[in-house]
């Protein structure tokens, strides 16, 4: 399995390049330097003396991929692609245009977006899982067919209706929590209930959809009928065999987004003012901020592999069948 | 019995309702019943260094912590300037070329001599940078690995201290300015004016280079600027080119506040740097408040500065509370010692929706009005006056308006072979089109009557501006009886077809007058402006395609003159009409200035440009009034500009929130401001008593739903045994 991982953290290598390229030239098609140091600078009084300056600075005065001034390897690396990406395979994300430590940025964030995230990846799973073996066990009963006419109803929402809707019942007008904010300890229990609420049933639908389609192939598998045989109760056929049995499929869909937890969710922190990673793409974008965006998308790709990777060791994990080779 | 029961659950709610204590404040409950004042931001401040800081959300930080020579008086209108850590006024000596001095208005004057004395008792803020050993070196000027790992925050440093302000720091802060490597904004327009400036800057942006390269701080205190003389302590004295009275307005910006040199070089240090501990987050000034917390991603606070310096609430007498018509409430804390609140607490708010159901439940002491929340908070009366709706009026709640010393505009491109030049028929073109836009109209659907139809380039509040029949632009408005009104569409068709285009078609080719509108609208809720635009044009039988862009793109092609038609704006620096109509000075055209000049319509009127130089260094007098009537009467006529709009912004406080005086030059205003803490918590109290019924239904039904199951599941068992399970 050892050689497995290696060889597999080796592929990721050129993966990131790419991935690295890709961000490197789509952004450059959008923004030129200059309209970087326009962006950073302000609308007034900016010259062109004030651009040249912001761009020596910031090292944004090179050529992108060839530097025909230089001589040798120079040519490639007195580069703004190589300059700007060698440090990231370190993980050094340098400074941002605003001068500030990506990495102690990203440090700083990264906590408030898993205290959304945490919990509510963990209550969803639990909640979508033993709601699907619910169904399940009431396979073609009223409840079943009324609970999937209530799902396919919770996805057709969009999760904007819910953070809105959940605001103005439990904030507004019940006055049950805050409405937005944050506070790090015990103390911001209170502002992270109602995200959590709102995330666990925006994604109850899709969720227990999904997980009663699959419960629903192994119900009628020989090993249940054998089970049953034996005079387990339907709980303990349901939660020891059928979920058991059935957890492959859903460490295929689980464990890849465990690392992404990380990143956060640009909505829901938007509106709950949750100081976490998810607008800080979107802003970086936003404000043009090459550095910012270069270190996210290479965070985010990074953890993306790592997810896989998780996802293959679960699986051994899970079914002894599986061997890692 | 289940009467009974009902009863009980009933007065269980009602009982849990009227004692409940509050649940849902979003603050630390202690604060909220001291002199705290809870605001929000929306967009975090890039930075924090006044050298570089130009947005409105970085001055409304750094305007509370730095202090410059000069600040706006709170409460006199028009804006007036008095010192803030001077004893008295700036005062000014005209020199010749030879250093003699001049009469001021002698044709002989070569420089202006700014001489600043500065007052004994201002001191920093208490901060580890002043903190020296015993020969006088900074004791936390070269922090070990060690000891920087003990370190994450400015309070980990266990010895602070303070220093009384000098001369040398303003000097020293022109001299941070004119380091390339700090990108001031202001410094290529400075450079024009300092004496010196562009010498030295040239010299120390070259050193700062070699400094760099070295691994070595840049310490400024060495070099000096020719036109920048420290005479003593606490006199300073500023050489400028010429006459230039607009200098004054500088001097009460955050780009001429103080830099002590120990806070240059502590923040120098590269293991603070990593750590986001710099001058550019971490700001050491003399205001009335200094930043205790810095988290733009999601608090930001104030604490009052222990080391303040006397500073009082401002009197007035009574010719100057006619003049300036100032409400008998805002001057109840005249004489009081400032500052007033001790605390305030910026949180970051990016969502309009939250900001506003806070700010209805107590939890922000003041609010701005999204178009969201307009209808809820604002009522428009069949007379078009503005005024609070029922609603915020229950609840105690104040409506401040002001219009503000801006204009939004569409531009003619001057350049361009269609709409530009100055013959008569390009004229009435222009014309044509500015009767056409109905400004009115557009205030009225699309701002919430939120601004007023400008007349000309200068707004309300700035000397220039006139109001009633002399300040009418006459070529777009009849004055009937006592009121502006709109010429009729027929004298814009006239005028158009005058131009060449009866009807919207060329008299040449016979072809339909085809324009193009550059806008960075792209978002589908610009739909509904784009085709209002679009409708004006049509009014006159011109056709109009609007060319959406991003705005990188939409920029550049202004700056090369690549448009014809587009809509642009101007906020004012300082309350000067100098500041407004440079945006028509030739000199400044884009086009001429690879896109640096102001002048985005590229307007070149050689008459208009000669009165600009003559009225820019004029104080405010009988004669400049009329040198700008000129000026005003010129532009009408050649309208470059379709004039748009000065915006009105609108502010919503709460009852213990006083001392409320809108202000759209100063930046300093926190300190006037006053909470009434006790009123607050009571209203929150009142405001928000969690409602307990549902809770109480919702655990009902889960008992219910419990049991339900639990039944169903026995069912269910006994049917599998009973082998009904397939």
């Amino acid at each position: 399995m050892f050689a497995y991982i290696i060889r597999r953290i080796l592929y990721a290598i050129p993966i990131l390049i790419g991935v690295n390229l890709i961000t490197f030239m789509l952004f450059f098609m959008v923004n030129t330097p200059d309209d970087m140091a326009r962006a950073q600078l302000g609308a007034k009084q900016v010259t062109p003396e004030l651009i040249a300056s912001w761009k020596e600075e910031k090292g944004y005065d090179k050529p992108l991929f060839i530097n025909t001034e230089a001589e040798g390897i120079s040519k490639i690396t007195e580069t703004l692609f190589v300059q700007e990406s060698a440090k990231l395979f370190s993980f050094d994300f340098g400074f941002s245009d605003s001068n500030r430590d990506i990495g102690s940025d990203i440090k700083e964030r990264m906590f408030p977006s898993l205290a959304i995230a945490l919990p509510t990846f963990m209550i969803a799973l639990i909640t979508n899982i033993s709601l699907a073996l619910l169904l399940v066990l009431f396979r073609g009963s009223v409840l079943d067919t009324s609970m999937m006419v209530i799902a396919v109803m919770i996805m057709s929402v969009s999760g904007l209706f819910y953070i809105i809707a959940g605001q103005v019942l439990f904030s507004k007008m019940w006055h049950w929590v805050p409405i937005s904010g944050y506070e790090s300890g015990w103390e911001g229990i209170k502002f992270i209930v109602l995200p959590v609420i709102i995330g666990v049933f925006a994604g109850m639908g899709s969720g227990v959809r999904w997980y009663r389609s699959i419960f629903l192939e192994q119900i009628n598998q020989d090993y249940v009928r054998t089970a049953r045989a034996k005079g387990l109760s339907e709980l303990k056929v349901l939660f020891g065999h059928v979920l058991r049995n059935g957890m492959l499929p859903i460490l295929t869909g689980v464990v890849v987004i465990i690392p992404s937890l990380f990143m956060g969710s640009l909505i829901m922190e938007s509106f709950f003012g949750i100081p976490g990673l998810g607008s800080y793409t979107i802003d970086a974008i936003n404000s043009q901020d090459f550095a910012i965006v270069k270190a996210m998308v290479f965070l985010g790709s990074v953890l993306y592999i790592v997810g896989l990777i998780l996802t293959d060791i679960s699986y051994t994990l899970f079914d002894p069948r599986v061997k890692l080779s | 019995m289940k009467q009974k029961f009902l009863k009980i659950i009933f007065l269980l709610c009602l009982g849990c309702q009227t004692d409940a204590s509050v649940w849902n404040d979003p603050h630390d409950s202690y604060k909220m019943k001291t002199d705290t004042l809870f605001s929000s931001f929306s967009i975090p401040p890039k930075r924090l260094d006044p050298v570089i800081s130009y947005n409105e959300n970085e001055w409304a930080i750094i305007g509370q912590i730095y202090e410059p020579p000069l600040q706006y008086h709170y409460l006199k209108r028009p804006y007036t300037l008095e010192a803030l850590t001077l004893d008295k006024m700036p005062t000014i000596r005209y020199l010749d070329k030879n250093g003699i001095e001049v009469e001021e208005y002698s044709d002989e004057v070569t420089y202006s001599e700014y001489r600043l004395d500065l007052r004994d008792d201002v001191r920093y803020q208490n901060h580890p940078s002043f903190v020296k050993d015993s020969e006088g070196r900074l004791f936390y000027g070269d922090l070990s690995e060690d000891e920087l790992e003990k370190i994450d925050t400015l309070d980990d440093f266990e010895k602070v201290a303070s220093r009384n302000l000098l001369a040398s720091d303003y000097a020293y802060a022109i001299k941070r300015m004119a380091v390339r490597q700090n990108h001031s904004p202001i410094l290529d327009s400075m450079q024009t004016y300092i004496v010196g400036l562009k010498v030295f800057s040239e010299t120390i942006t070259n050193i700062a280079k070699e400094k760099k390269q070295d691994q070595q701080f840049l310490d400024l205190r060495p070099y000096d600027i020719s036109g920048v003389k420290v005479v003593d302590d606490h006199t300073l004295t500023i050489k400028i080119e010429g006459r230039y009275p607009q200098f004054l307005y500088w001097l009460s910006m955050n780009f001429f506040a103080p830099i002590p040199w120990e806070a240059d070089l502590f923040y120098q240090q590269k293991g603070l740097i990593a750590k986001n501990l710099t001058l550019n987050w971490f700001p050491v000034g003399t205001g009335a408040y200094y930043l205790a917390e810095n988290n733009p991603n999601r608090q930001m606070r104030l604490l009052a500065n222990p080391n303040y310096h006397e500073e009082r609430y401002p009197v007035l007498d009574e010719n100057e509370i006619e003049a300036s018509s100032v409400p008998k409430e805002l001057l109840k804390d005249a004489g009081e010692k400032l500052p007033l609140i001790k605390e305030v607490v910026y949180a970051l708010e990016k969502e309009s929706i939250p900001l506003w159901n806070k700010f209805l439940q107590g939890y922000y002491d003041a609010s701005g009005i999204s178009s969201e929340a307009f209808d809820q908070a604002v009522q428009i009366s069949s007379t078009g006056n503005m005024g609070l709706s029922s609603e915020m009026k229950k609840k105690g709640i104040a409506l401040k308006g002001l219009v503000q010393p801006a204009i939004f505009y569409l531009a003619f491109n001057m350049v361009d072979p269609v709409v530009g030049g100055y013959t008569e028929e390009a004229k009435k073109l222009r014309q044509a089109i500015s009767i056409a836009q109905n400004q009115e109209e557009y205030i009225s659907i699309f701002m919430n009557e939120r601004g007023i139809a400008a007349q000309g380039v200068i707004p309300p509040g700035i000397f220039g501006y006139e109001e009633g029949e002399e300040g009418t632009n006459t070529v777009v408005y009849d004055w009937v009886g006592d009121k502006r009104v709109r010429k009729p569409l027929e004298e814009a068709k006239k005028l158009l077809a005058e131009a060449g285009y009866p009807n919207g078609r060329s008299e040449k080719t016979g072809k339909i007058l085809k324009l193009h509108y550059d806008t960075t609208a792209t978002g589908p809720d610009d739909r509904a402006l784009m085709d209002w635009i679009r409708k004006q044009f049509d009014k006159l039988g011109i056709q109009l395609v609007i060319r959406a862009t991003d705005y990188n793109r939409f920029q550049d092609k202004v700056r090369k003159g690549k448009v014809q038609l587009f809509s642009w704006g101007w906020n004012a620096d300082y309350p000067d009409p100098e500041n407004f109509l440079f945006l028509l000075y030739g000199g400044n055209a884009s086009v001429d200035t690879n896109g640096a000049g102001i002048n985005s319509s590229n307007y070149k009127n050689p008459e208009f440009d000669r009165l600009f130089d003559t009225m820019k260094t004029m104080k405010n007098s009988p004669e400049r009034l009329k040198i700008i009537e000129k000026m005003m009467e010129i532009a009408r006529e050649d309208a470059p500009w379709v004039w748009g709009i000065h915006p009105k912004s609108l502010a919503l406080s709460h009852e213990w929130y006083t001392n409320v005086m809108p202000n759209a030059m100063a930046n300093n205003t926190l300190k006037y401001k006053r909470i009434d803490a006790t009123l607050r918590a009571e209203k929150q109290q009142e405001w928000n008593q969690p409602v307990m019924m549902p809770l109480i239904i919702l655990a009902l039904f889960l008992i219910i739903l419990g049991l339900l199951l639990s039944r169903a599941y026995r069912n269910r068992q006994k049917m599998v045994i009973k082998g009904g399970e397939k």
